[in-house]
């Protein structure tokens, strides 16, 4: 189908509406303007048209139109995701899939659960927890973040070391693909014959197809959960402690640590009773049976006292153990209080890096004046620096992207990543050249062409084009070259 | 402790410019899976030993050659374990065959696959390309999850030269409890008690006795250990190594031997068979002759697959028949990894 062929917006809405109500096809910018954008706001755009069905023949006919006339399909949960991986196509459809939110089967005795799309991470474990069963992944936006986000950005959590992330909680993904066919990957059963497509599809960032139903794996609600505060006065010495619970062979259900203004500023927000002066603090939730949590709760606190903790506590009560969380859970909301604006960052590093990058990024902080505060999930080594700027002061926002991609090329220098959970979208797309060379991006856009020969999914997202990524390196080189010739 | 990457790339190269068919072998101790090999033979094995463990870390690196056995020992000498606890037949298992068949042990339901704990991969592509995907770290959603799509795809889209996976603390203690019952009691029992926040790690049944497994932290093990009915059992531990090894009674027949992975709690089915049930009910093993038609049909009822593991006719397809949409992006996916098909060929399934 030649491009002269293609129908007009007005034309588009009003196939869309042959089987569409008119409301669920919205044409007008008014209407649209809360979808411009995810999570990620600095990044924006308006869509074609936005469209709502409530159906999965409807998905299978908006995409089977789309594919028809070839037009870019950008499809949306919730629109928390932080990478602006669901921000609209100027020439394209925005799929939203909010209007998808049945929980369409929970079975207790196989723990699992059939969900719509647009099922709420948090509504799982709630509905779950008639049968002392939850949903394990946890994203700090799970009160409104939805499952088929959660698989398209391989959704992570607090609780990943122990319970794994979204990939390892999934047995079945029912997917729409850009010619409008169902097909169903992973089954009810553990291992699937062929290749592993639902692990491919699993954080491809709808790159490869529309998530239209999700089975997940339910687990049995621990009885008893404790977590265990520690200060220290270096960030050395408590990512030493982390490593000395890993050495002990405890697996903590959650692992947090917070440096000195993440500290401060979680504590002026939550009243936790955090220890403002400590340069770390730790957050060491275990769970299990009473008799296991006892025990290790005892072992791990007398190894932070070991590695120098200044301050240990012990929730003693769940509205303790909730205080103690909320501090850490409200630790971005609290740092949006002391700065006009952040910016947060994603990247994962080995754990014994820490220390080092940590001193590497102050240099940065220094050399961009810019201020960063640090939330790290230190069980598995993924960093959350909050840039703190000011999108008012000119050239700030700049200033803060150049410095976050300088944190990002830091992580994988020293054997880490330049995405933990967040995902690459369009935020993080030309440091994937930093994390990939052209023979390994070359055999990405070739699995895509495998689902999406034309490239109408998510257009622009995720995997660079080769020629950006010369032009990205280059420059950099250029900066560099430069900076080395700058007096230090 | 070689690196022969550089010998393995042109022998690829070779291959795909003869257009010539490449039969990857490890340690061979999974020659009888999948469809009959053909291609001439390119040995993975030199290309072997450990590039580097951080036991704090919880990350070990090798080369795909590496004998699973030798890692073990590795992994013992620091209390920690791969969790996926796989089959090591008699040290000949390697770390690559492994991934590639993706094949894993007793506690698989409860602590996941090799395709779970798998970090990062290094791959040889069709076109002798040697890629990097993934990484060392826990998380890692940069670019499509390569590392994990090798798991099962039986070498078709590459060979696998470097794995990392994630390595787990060995628990502190474990038990085995034993109790008689039949296969739909001991369905219903496994079920329940999964769903229970208790330490199980292991759940198998045959000749009409349930084993569980606990495991964790010694306070957890014996508590639960004294609410549940049945006996301890004395060398529990070697009991779940041979169910693991496949080295039980019920393996030894050169009878045809199906694979069923379906939903756990699935009614049993044809009771006069002859089964051995794990994974907490999700793998069923049947031994017989059997029309592999009829066993898809009675697995998609339960909810999952069946695959002929061993023995029967290696000619025929012995995978779960694909549908016809997957069947269409298995190839592609094949061919955008492997443009030549030199890579087993047939040896997933006859169609690419």
């Amino acid at each position: 189908m030649s491009q002269s062929q293609k129908p007009d917006k007005m034309a588009l809405a009003t196939m869309f509406r042959a089987f569409l109500a008119p409301e669920y096809v919205i044409c007008d910018e008014e209407t649209q303007k809360p979808f411009e954008c995810d999570g990620l706001s600095v990044y924006c755009d308006m869509p074609l048209l936005v469209v709502l069905p409530g159906t999965v023949e409807q998905v299978q006919e908006v995409m089977r139109i789309c594919h028809r006339y070839e037009i870019p399909v950008v499809a949306r949960g919730a629109g928390t995701g932080l990478c602006a991986g669901a921000m609209p196509n100027p020439d394209g459809v925005l799929l939203v899939l909010s209007r998808f939110k049945h929980i369409l089967e929970i079975d207790p005795l196989a723990r699992s659960a059939r969900l719509q799309p647009g099922v709420r991470n948090l509504a799982i474990s709630e509905a779950a927890s008639h049968y002392g069963l939850y949903y394990g992944p946890d994203p700090s936006s799970q009160i409104a973040c939805s499952i088929g986000g959660n698989v398209a950005e391989n959704s992570g959590g607090v609780h990943c070391l122990k319970y794994g992330l979204t990939v390892h909680n999934l047995l079945k993904v029912e997917m729409v693909t850009v010619e409008g066919e169902i097909i169903t990957l992973g089954s009810e059963g553990l291992d699937n014959n062929g290749i592993d497509l639902m692990a491919l599809i699993t954080g491809s960032e709808g790159l490869l197809g529309v998530i239209t139903e999700v089975t997940v794996k339910l687990l049995p609600t621990p009885s008893i959960a404790q977590v265990i505060m520690a200060a220290f006065d270096s960030v050395q010495a408590a990512g030493d402690a982390v490593g000395g619970v890993i050495a002990k062979g405890i697996i903590p259900a959650g692992l947090e640590m917070m440096d000195s203004p993440a500290i401060i500023a979680a504590e002026a927000f939550a009243h936790a009773g955090y220890p403002t002066d400590a340069q770390a603090l730790l957050l060491c939730e275990l769970d299990g049976s009473e008799a296991e949590v006892i025990e290790q709760i005892a072992q791990v606190e007398q190894l932070f006292i070991d590695f120098g903790a200044t301050a240990t506590r012990v929730s003693q009560s769940e509205a303790e153990r909730a205080l103690l969380w909320k501090g850490r859970k409200s630790a971005f909301p609290a740092v949006g209080r002391i700065s006009p604006d952040y910016y947060c960052m994603d990247g994962t590093i080995p754990r014994s890096q820490l220390a080092f990058v940590l001193t590497e990024m102050q240099k940065l902080s220094d050399h961009y004046g810019l201020k960063v505060a640090n939330v790290f999930h230190a069980g598995d080594g993924n960093l959350h620096p909050l840039i703190l700027f000011d999108a008012n002061v000119a050239g700030e926002l700049e200033r803060t992207e150049e410095f976050g991609s300088k944190i990002l090329e830091l992580c994988v220098k020293v054997g880490g990543c330049i995405t933990g959970e967040h995902g690459v979208g369009v935020e993080k797309i030309r440091q994937m050249a930093v994390q990939f060379n052209d023979e390994e991006l070359t055999q990405f856009h070739a699995i895509k062409h495998a689902f999406d020969p034309n490239g109408l999914l998510n257009p622009g997202k995720g995997i660079p084009i080769l020629k950006r990524c010369q032009e990205y390196r280059s420059l950099d080189a250029i900066k560099n070259d430069a900076r080395q010739g700058e007096p230090a | 402790m070689n690196d022969i990457s550089a010998q393995l790339i042109e022998q690829v190269k070779q291959a795909a410019n003869d257009n010539t068919a490449l039969q990857i072998i490890g340690g061979g101790s999974k020659d009888f899976m999948g469809r009959t090999p053909t291609g001439t033979p390119i040995s993975i094995k030199a290309h072997s030993g450990i590039i580097s463990y951080e036991p704090v870390e919880l990350v070990l690196t090798a080369r795909a050659g590496t004998p699973l056995s030798q890692i073990k020992e590795a992994l013992s000498e620091h209390q920690q374990m791969m969790a996926f606890e796989p089959p090591l037949f008699d040290g000949n298992a390697t770390l690559g065959g492994t991934l590639a068949c993706h094949l894993s042990g007793a506690a698989r339901a409860w602590s996941g696959s090799i395709r779970d704990h798998v970090l990062g991969i290094r791959l040889i592509n069709g076109k002798g390309e040697h890629l990097r995907f993934g990484g060392q770290v826990m998380k890692n959603v940069a670019g499509y999850d390569v590392s994990r799509m090798q798991a099962g795809a039986m070498g078709t889209l590459g060979i696998i030269s470097e794995v990392s996976l994630k390595i787990m603390p060995k628990p502190a203690a474990s038990l085995t409890v034993a109790q008689d019952m039949d296969a739909a009691q001991a369905i219903e029992t496994m079920n329940r008690l999964s769903g229970q926040a208790v330490p199980l790690t292991g759940a198998c049944w045959l000749n009409n006795t349930l084993y569980l497994r606990l495991a964790g932290a010694k306070s957890a093990v014996e508590t639960t250990a004294r609410e549940w009915q049945g006996s301890a059992l004395d060398h529990g531990d070697a009991f779940w190594e041979a169910l693991g090894d496949q080295r039980l009674d019920f393996f030894a027949s050169d009878a045809p031997l199906w694979r069923f992975s379906v939903k756990s709690s699935a009614a049993h089915v044809m009771p006069n068979e002859n089964w051995l049930i794990d994974w907490g009910g999700a793998q069923r093993w049947l031994k017989g002759d059997f029309n592999k038609a009829e066993l898809e049909a009675i697995a998609e009822n339960m909810g999952g697959q069946v695959s002929l593991y061993r023995g029967g006719n290696r000619d025929s397809e012995v995978f779960h028949t694909q549908p016809e949409a997957l069947k269409l992006i298995h190839q592609r996916l094949k061919h955008a990894f492997d443009p030549n098909a030199i890579f087993n060929p047939g040896r997933l399934y006859s169609w690419m």
